[in-house]
């Protein structure tokens, strides 16, 4: 899952201080990242590179916890992702718990383990709706990008989520390699009987930034892609509704990340800790309450890991003053210290930001490069997290090649 | 989104299609409409219309269900108009 399509209502906050209620809105998205464990391998993925040195595992009582302490404070839509979740053997267990609590229940998975013993256990329990990834249309992309031989057994996958009953969501994200193929991916999409096609621009995070000069597509792709996905909304939008979303190092305005820093997302990583947003724990100076120790209550309203960045107050210009930012929100925190050095910066996606420039020449390097890579992806898998985790390959991003 | 699909035709007996579902949320106090990694909050009308919406009644005992219910006359535009937009949006089958 890489975007929060939530629709929120402004009204929430409205009524939340009618009610005489806390000033901050509950959280809406509780996303239990239940294992980094993972049978692929996928170069994109926006998990920590560090991930290995997270080992720790909340144990299902924990969890049970988490969902309970989640929902009282209001949080209605259940994500449970990883890593692979299907690799924890009490997920049928905490969808049950998730159901029974009033939960709108969503698995997101590669797929792999998905059998039909456990898509049937999954029923019963109460889950609402499978969301699964491929990596392209074609076999030989898919199982490259994700270091497995995993396309075929997906498809099957796909079939029998299906013949479950269950809505899907097909995700794929998008870079350079398969961007030429997003018709294809449609396709597949409709004939695997998808309701939704999540096309998910490459967010350069995590494994995705490590690889990032690698998979960054020109611009010329990405206007053919969206061509290709628009000529489809119009003919085939009441059978599969397509997200696109946005790549923004190529947009002139950020992204609303998270639709503000905690507003209404609320993660919990494998090992407890709670992060304000899924990458937040590349961002230096800030301590994450773990829910082993803290209520989620606690977390949502008084940690200071989610206060830092809620509102407007810690803004500086050009945001401070802009009148986009209770539109955007200044943009992505991470994304800021990622290519700025300062989470407190605009996000320089902006056009407005002085730093601006960095994406600019990102873009452009990135074009120039053509298909004339020197680097070699860089798969996420254990050993290449301790790599990356003992810091062997620091890299700065003042447009300077690695 | 900027869909500019021809919008679907109402249903003759309109009902939530399976992937929606509605409750009542009492930190929103309101209902909401929630589907894949989605939610809508919906305002009293809204929520009174889709309650109606069962795949028994059509649209003419929606609205006079809504009449009875609410001791109201006159209600089928509005009904007409929400049932068209939920109809867009995709929330009916």
């Amino acid at each position: 899952m890489t975007d929060l399509s939530t629709s929120v209502s402004p009204q929430a906050q409205a009524a939340a201080d009618a009610a005489g209620a806390p000033q901050v809105a509950p959280p809406l998205w509780l996303l239990a990242e239940l294992t980094y464990r993972c049978p692929l391998h996928c170069v994109f993925c926006y998990n920590p590179v560090d991930y290995a040195t997270h080992r720790d595992e909340l144990d299902t009582a924990q969890w049970i916890k988490v969902l309970r302490e989640a929902r009282a404070l209001g949080a209605v839509q259940l994500g449970f992702s990883g890593g692979e979740p299907l690799l924890r053997d009490d997920l049928e267990q905490l969808v049950d718990e998730g159901h029974r609590l009033g939960f709108y229940t969503n698995l997101i998975t590669s797929g792999i383990g998905l059998t039909d013993a456990r898509l049937g256990a999954l029923k019963e329990a109460g889950l609402d709706h499978i969301q699964l990834s491929f990596q392209d249309s074609t076999q030989q992309l898919n199982d490259f990008l994700s270091s497995t031989k995993t396309f075929d057994l997906k498809k099957r996958v796909a079939d029998s989520i299906k013949r479950h009953g269950f809505p899907m969501v097909l995700n794929c994200v998008l870079h350079r390699y398969n961007l030429p193929h997003v018709e294809k991916i449609i396709e597949m999409a409709l004939a695997l009987g998808a309701e939704y096609l999540e096309l998910a621009n490459t967010q350069y995070y995590g494994w995705a930034h490590a690889n990032r000069d690698q998979l960054l597509p020109t611009r010329e792709q990405l206007e053919q892609a969206e061509a290709v996905v628009e000529r489809y909304r119009r003919t085939h939008g009441d059978r599969c509704r397509i997200f696109f979303v946005v790549p923004d190092y190529f947009e002139n305005r950020p992204k609303a990340c998270m639709n503000g820093w905690g507003s209404v997302f609320l993660g919990v990583a494998p090992d407890g800790a709670a992060l304000p947003c899924h990458t937040a724990r590349n961002l230096p100076g800030l301590t994450f309450p773990n829910v082993k120790d803290t209520s989620l209550r606690e977390v949502w309203y008084d940690s200071d890991a989610f206060n830092r960045f809620r509102g407007d107050a810690w803004m500086k210009e050009p945001c401070r003053s802009c009148d986009e930012r209770t539109r955007d929100f200044g943009g992505c925190r991470c994304q800021a210290y990622l290519l700025t050095g300062d989470a407190t910066n605009a996000d320089p996606v902006c056009d407005l930001s002085p730093m601006h420039e960095q994406v600019v020449n990102v873009v452009r390097r990135a074009a120039e490069a053509g298909d004339a890579r020197e680097q070699p992806v860089v798969f996420r898998n254990d050993a290449n997290s301790r790599r990356l985790a003992s810091g062997h390959t620091d890299h700065n991003d003042n447009g300077d090649p690695r | 989104m900027n869909d500019t699909v021809q919008p679907p035709p109402l249903p003759a007996h309109p009902k939530l299609r399976a992937l929606f579902r509605m409750q009542w949320e009492p930190a929103q106090d309101a209902f909401v409409l929630l589907y894949p990694e989605g939610m809508v909050k919906l305002n009293q009308s809204a929520a009174e219309i889709l309650k109606r919406c069962d795949g028994v009644r059509d649209v003419d005992a929606i609205v006079a269900d809504l009449e009875q219910a609410f001791n109201a006359t006159g209600l089928a535009r509005d009904v007409d108009a929400f049932l068209a937009e939920a109809a867009r949006r995709g929330w009916l089958e």
